[in-house]
């Protein structure tokens, strides 16, 4: 397999689900059967993006990437841009056929349960074609090689998030839900379209290799670090709405109206990770003031969402929450400078949480549609398979050795401790810390109350049932992957297995040294005193050039940071896994404290945590009441300056075309009819003469002749 | 008593036209009509007879005559094939009363 036949290969998978959409949403209803060729396809992609998988990682994990592009648009000479073309390509390098590899799988393990799950729906075909178009908008933003792809492929998962979340849109609230969706994330594409429009106006093309190409030989938008930072915040804007971070991370607990396995497809383990794939692949851009802004951002979204994820009672609300806090870690992670970790964590959590979704929705598909955790209990025994592949994940999600979560959110701890120590932040190792904690209660609180215990409502316990093979295996198959074994052979650290050491690697960061984190820089008093005297450029691109040769990305002092945070680190989050483990036990389990009563002690907290921050109640009163006022402004402003501009306008025409009328009427229409009259008038009276009389006749040509005898002679 | 002159043979002719005419345009009746144009024809007839006798040259003057004798009789009996019709179609022969033209 050479470079071209990935490129074909890539082409293929891209297309197939494009293919099934077409068939099934045309074809879908007449033959009911078509839903498995949806199915089929899937299959064929996932066993192609399996096989790019091991010959990339086997054979080519060192290669550069492979890519292929061709022109799009070719836009000639424009003025003051020079020649402009716009090309579309694919790359495929290592992250490129992990994530290519994740979505397949989740996507395909996502189709069968749906079989199952969605039985007997009315749109049945539809929702298989919905899937078939998500894969194809998913595959796009993977093997895009440029931004504006990646822009367009972003907007169409977006418009199959929206299709899928209403899905069943005679729900006012799935449609509400599918609104708020769609329109948070405008929000925040906004912001990527203006990065977008930065960068293509400074370098002219949206290809990620030469952007970087450009700045890294010094160039810069608008000519300032300021606009390099302000272009790689506007970019990371498109993942704060993408992958719900704070303060867009709103939609996502609402998305949660859409059906089951797309809240696992979707809204947990791909669409909402496309946000930290953008960060991924624009990491190599962003100046150490836009990294600080992700890491805070990153942490604000770990934090927040865990607090509200403890009091509520909706499974898949709690999931949703969950979501948002993991996707905080990682985009904290990619922040505080752990490129590898934080996409690490992405492909660990793609597996345990579309897995916990997907156990989810066994639970809920065995509860006839009960989604409230307080109406479940004992659930263990009637649901054996999916308990205990939902404590696996839980596990996982907690950070338990022997686990995938342990390794990817370990090595974020001891990264952001590591960086607390470089640069004295110290709050992103805490707020990581609390937020572990944190996630192992509220996992454990779900699991305690939803699988064990006595059974809540009797009626729905003794209904309950072990669903469908179909349903039970992609959930076993997920569990699997949840299991250290596939990423390292060492269970308690990811740094040296063969996911993180060999296959995905920290590019090496193009923006100027005196731009980037102190710790990234090798320790070189020349360049600092040189930048220092503001003729920075040639010794900047002599650093980035050896820096380029050696491989080198991180310092020595920040390996040796690392190295040593390790342990402490691990320590800790084990600690504070099992801690909040051993918490919701007492809590839930042991019932060392009266619940209610301990919930009365401390009331506002408890309101505040149930009632989300409040960001919805703030979000309606200052932004929705904002735009409610402003359209009323505007709706005056219509209907008095705009109408009363026009009924102006029609008045004075009014009057004109009356006194024009008048004219009409009197003058030109009083000139014809006398005129006419006088026509008629004179015809009276000729016609008098013509008697039709021959003899009248004669007398008058006899009188004639006279007359004419008397004039001539 | 007065030698007969030329003058008064013009009066007879000019009197007996001026009957004829007179006939022609007062007469209901299309018969009378057609006499009244016999008349006209007569007293161009005399007028003929007359320059031709007074103006020395006679052969041209009485020929003319004599074709105009032979013009109205062909005159008379188309006219009169005319007024028959006229009757078949209207009933009857008053020139007031015919008055289709007009319309």
């Amino acid at each position: 397999m050479n470079e071209l036949s990935f490129i074909q290969a890539a082409l293929v998978v891209l297309f197939l689900p494009l293919l099934g959409f077409t068939v099934t949403i045309l074809y879908g209803k007449r033959f009911k059967w078509l839903y498995l060729f949806e199915v089929a396809i899937i299959t064929i992609a996932l066993g192609i993006s399996i096989y790019m998988l091991f010959i990339r990682l086997a054979y080519f994990a060192d290669a550069p990437p492979f890519q292929k592009e061709f022109l799009w648009i070719n836009l000639g000479i424009v003025p003051l841009l020079g020649k402009v073309t716009v090309e579309l390509g694919i790359m495929i390098d290592n992250i490129t056929v992990l994530m290519l590899f994740v979505v397949c799988l989740i996507s395909a393990l996502v189709h069968y349960f749906s079989i199952e799950y969605m039985k007997g729906d009315k749109r049945y075909s539809r929702y298989f074609a919905y899937l078939g178009i998500f894969t194809f908008s998913m595959l796009g933003i993977v093997f895009t090689h440029n931004l504006l792809m990646m822009y367009i492929f972003w907007e169409l998962v977006g418009l199959s998030s929206y299709l899928l979340i209403g899905f069943w849109y005679e729900k006012k609230s799935a449609s509400d839900a599918s609104k708020k969706a769609f329109i948070t994330n405008r929000i925040g594409d906004l912001g990527m379209l203006a990065g977008i429009l930065l960068i293509f106006s400074t370098y002219h093309t949206f290809t990620f290799e030469a952007i970087f190409a450009q700045i890294k030989a010094g160039q810069m938008p608008l000519n300032s670090g300021f606009w390099l930072t302000a272009t790689g915040i506007l970019l990371f804007c498109g993942a704060i709405g993408k992958s719900a971070q704070f303060p867009l991370h709103v939609w996502l607990p609402d998305a949660m109206e859409g059906p089951t396995p797309v809240s696992a497809l979707i809204h947990a383990a791909t669409m909402v990770a496309a946000g930290v794939y953008l960060t991924v692949r624009i990491f190599p851009m962003l100046t150490g003031d836009a990294l600080l802004f992700i890491a805070i951002i990153g942490a604000l979204s770990a934090f927040i969402p865990a607090t509200i994820a403890l009091t509520q009672t909706d499974i898949k609300k709690i999931l949703a929450y969950s979501t948002i806090s993991q996707l905080g870690y990682m985009i904290m992670a990619l922040g505080v400078g752990a490129y590898s970790f934080g996409f690490f964590h992405l492909i660990t959590h793609a597996f345990f949480k579309a897995g916990l979704f997907l156990g989810s929705g066994s639970v809920i598909y065995a509860m006839h549609h009960e989604q409230d955790i307080r109406q479940m209990g004992g659930l263990r025994k009637k649901l054996p398979i999916t308990y205990a592949a939902f404590v696996i994940y839980s596990l996982a999600i907690s950070g338990i050795p022997l686990t995938s979560g342990f390794l990817s959110k370990d090595g974020i701890l001891a990264s952001a401790y590591a960086f607390g120590g470089l640069t004295g932040y110290k709050i992103f190792a805490i707020t990581g810390f609390l937020v572990a904690l944190l996630t192992a209660f509220y996992m454990f609180r779900l699991i305690f109350v939803t699988f064990h215990g006595e059974p809540r409502n009797q009626h729905k316990y003794d209904h309950a049932h072990e669903s469908p093979a179909l349903m039970t295996v992609p959930l076993i198959i997920l569990a699997v992957l949840s299991i250290f074994a596939f990423y390292t052979a060492n269970p308690l650290d990811a740094g040296k297995g063969w996911t993180l050491s060999s296959w995905i690697k920290t590019p090496p960061s193009v923006v100027p040294a005196s731009l980037r984190y102190e710790f990234m820089n090798e320790k070189q008093p020349e360049v600092a005193e040189v930048s220092k005297s503001h003729n920075e450029t040639e010794p900047v691109a002599e650093n980035v050039e050896a820096k380029k040769n050696e491989q080198i990305i991180h310092s020595e002092e920040y390996t040796h940071a690392l190295h040593s945070a390790h342990y402490p680190a691990m320590g800790l989050s084990l600690l504070v896994a099992i801690l909040g483990i051993f918490t919701a036990y007492l809590f839930y389990i042991k019932k060392v404290v009266n619940l209610d009563a301990f919930v009365e002690k401390i009331k506002p907290l408890y309101n505040f945590s149930l009632n989300k921050w409040y960001f919805d109640e703030f979000y309606n009163s200052v932004f929705v009441g904002f735009v409610m006022l402003l359209s009323k402004i505007l709706n005056w402003f219509d209907a008095n300056i705009v109408d009363g501009i026009v009924n102006a306008s029609a008045s004075v025409t009014r009057t004109v075309s009356t006194f024009s009328n008048a004219i009409d009427k009197y003058i030109v229409d009083g000139l014809v009819n006398f005129l006419a009259i006088l026509t008629g008038m004179f015809g009276i009276f000729l016609r008098k003469l013509q008697t039709g009389k021959v003899q009248t006749y004669l007398v008058m040509v006899i009188f004639s002749i006279i007359v004419l005898i008397f004039i001539f002679i | 008593m007065q030698e007969i002159g030329i003058a008064h043979f013009l009066i007879v002719s000019s009197l007996l036209f001026s009957f004829g005419l007179y006939g022609v345009v007062t007469r209901k009746n299309a018969i009378m009509v057609l006499m009244g144009l016999e008349l006209i024809l007569n007293a161009a007839n005399i007028n003929f007879i007359t320059f031709a006798k007074f103006n020395g040259n006679v052969g041209f003057g009485q020929v003319a005559a004599l074709f105009v004798i032979v013009l109205a009789a062909a005159e008379s009996a188309i006219a009169l094939a005319i007024v028959l019709n006229i009757y078949k179609n209207f009933n009857q022969v008053n020139v007031d009363e015919i008055d289709k033209l007009r319309d």
